[in-house]
């Protein structure tokens, strides 16, 4: 796969094609499959993260530890707020449904990280049914998210442990946003601006889970993402570019990653995990995991 | 290399893809290097799999994987007592392995009848996984081919053989790395397969009278 957007945006445009059509046919070389066949793939991660979602409306999902469970159902019916009725209030329920599924032990598909998981399928489903596109439309915009995913794997992170909260959430946001811009007809330059605008917003994110639990605050952050990157499709599809390009906006979150103490890389040691009813919590939910 | 199947995927039972999933796989390479559901099994934690394992259901995974089961399987949620019913005998450890050792890191010590191994095994993220060492020999497997790991008399010709077995058994070799620890010596061999090595590559290779002995690791990664 591509180590460079900048590269694939390049060869994409120089060919005509789009980004998707890029990372299928390079991934097909990659692994010696065909393209139908990795879009088959793609479709039954569709299907998952479409049964997440289902999943996680159910107001009576709880947690391992029970420290989280039941918001994506009061997003869904709960009482109306400024964003009531709009595409932008069902993705972020989407968001936290998926979530709170891969905190009870669920089945989801990690989009690129489980702690991310929500991001993505909340952002591509929400504008799916909003704008009725095809799932051959919403797989084509899988492999986009891949290839971006790829691209960070390949020069930051995509490890809480390894570069905090803006190697997971962070990272989905960028695919969701670049993914998003393509569905909705930018071309592979927007995509780029897209992936930067949205992650120059969750540089230096850290990953601080109580009791190292992916519960809190990350189903709550995989919301926030979502909205981030819906900033960043909003913007990129207006027009807007960045001028720090793409690539070094993720090589910085990889710097930052190796730089931010080990506290806020999951290891429970720092930031809302640390506070004093974080560490509380943590303790309280532990010894009734153990127990159970 | 990065596959973009291992970016949207593995379809996985939560929570974490370094600390379930990652772990899950390096448990199912675990069992292939035994051939086979371990009756005993020693977890040396390292780092963040040692700080938050519990809470992400590292333990559970890592023992699942050795009873074979995959990252999206749900008996993962209860493979412990699992484990207890199907005499398993695990025992989890917290280790440090240096600052230079990946956060997510365990070394797994497991025994099946007279098959006995040592890994050393890192959660890259994303459900990715690097073996680092295996029974001493320093490796780099990913789990992302179907892989064979050989012990064998360091001696000439060695390779050439082996290549031409699987050769005639349709195999293509994607990558292929040899160490030894001394001149003369075992030499340690990872060859990386596009295709599945078969009963039949297995046995002509264990046939082999300079080579000690062949496991063939399942591919757990990379789109499976």
């Amino acid at each position: 796969m591509y180590k460079s957007l900048a590269e694939a945006i390049h060869d994409a445009e120089k060919r005509g094609i789009t980004l998707a059509e890029l990372a299928l046919a390079q991934e097909a070389k990659d692994q010696g499959r065909t393209v139908e066949d990795i879009r088959a793939a793609l479709m039954r991660a569709l299907v998952v993260m479409r049964s997440a979602i289902e999943q996680g409306q159910d107001p009576d999902i709880r947690s391992a530890s029970g420290l989280v469970g039941g918001d994506a159902a009061k997003m869904h019916s709960g009482p109306a707020g400024p964003l009531h009725g709009t595409v932008f209030r069902d993705i972020l329920m989407r968001a936290l449904a998926v979530q709170e599924v891969n905190a009870a032990m669920g089945v989801i598909v990690a989009a690129p990280t489980a702690g991310g998981a929500g991001v993505l399928p909340a952002v591509l489903t929400g504008l799916a049914r909003d704008r009725k596109l095809s799932d051959e439309q919403l797989v084509s915009a899988l492999a986009t998210a891949g290839l971006i995913g790829a691209v960070v794997a390949e020069r930051a992170s995509l490890s809480g442990a390894e570069g905090g909260c803006q190697a997971e959430t962070g990272a989905a946001a960028g695919m969701a946003a670049g993914a998003a811009t393509e569905l909705l007809g930018g071309s592979p330059s927007q995509v780029g601006h897209a992936v930067a605008l949205t992650m120059q917003g969750t540089l230096g994110l850290v990953c601080d889970p109580l009791g190292g639990l992916v519960e809190l605050p990350c189903v709550f952050r995989n919301a926030t993402g979502s909205a981030i990157a819906l900033a960043g499709i909003e913007m990129a599809l207006a027009g807007i570019t960045f001028a720090i390009p793409v690539d070094e906006v993720i090589d910085v979150m990889g710097e930052i990653g190796r730089e931010m103490d080990v506290r806020y890389r999951e290891t429970a040691g720092g930031g809302l995990a640390a506070t004093p009813t974080g560490r509380r919590l943590a303790k309280e939910r532990l010894y009734q995991i153990k127990r159970s | 290399m990065v596959s973009l199947l291992d970016i949207i995927g593995p379809v996985m039972v939560g929570p974490s893809s370094s600390h379930t999933a990652g772990a899950c796989r390096l448990g199912l390479i675990a069992r292939s290097l035994v051939a086979g559901t371990p009756q005993s099994a020693t977890l040396e934690l390292h780092g963040s799999f040692a700080r938050t394992g519990e809470g992400h259901g590292t333990d559970k995974a890592l023992v699942g994987g050795l009873l074979g089961f995959r990252p999206d399987d749900e008996r993962l949620r209860t493979a412990l007592e699992i484990a207890d019913r199907e005499g398993l005998s695990y025992r989890f450890e917290k280790t440090s392995l240096g600052e230079l050792a990946h956060p997510n890191t365990v070394r797994i010590v497991v025994q099946n009848g007279a098959n006995k191994a040592t890994l050393t095994g890192s959660s890259l993220g994303a459900g990715r996984i690097m073996v680092s060492e295996i029974d001493g020999f320093p490796v780099e497997v990913t789990g992302s081919y179907h892989t064979i790991v050989l012990v064998a008399e360091d001696r000439k010709g060695s390779i050439a053989r082996i290549s031409a077995i699987l050769a005639d058994n349709d195999i293509n070799i994607a990558t292929l790395r040899l160490s030894r620890k001394e001149r003369g010596g075992d030499a340690f061999m990872v060859i990386e397969c596009d295709e599945a090595p078969g009963r039949d590559a297995d046995k002509q290779l264990c046939a082999l009278d300079w080579v000690r002995w062949v496991r063939l690791v399942d591919k757990v990664a990379g789109g499976t």
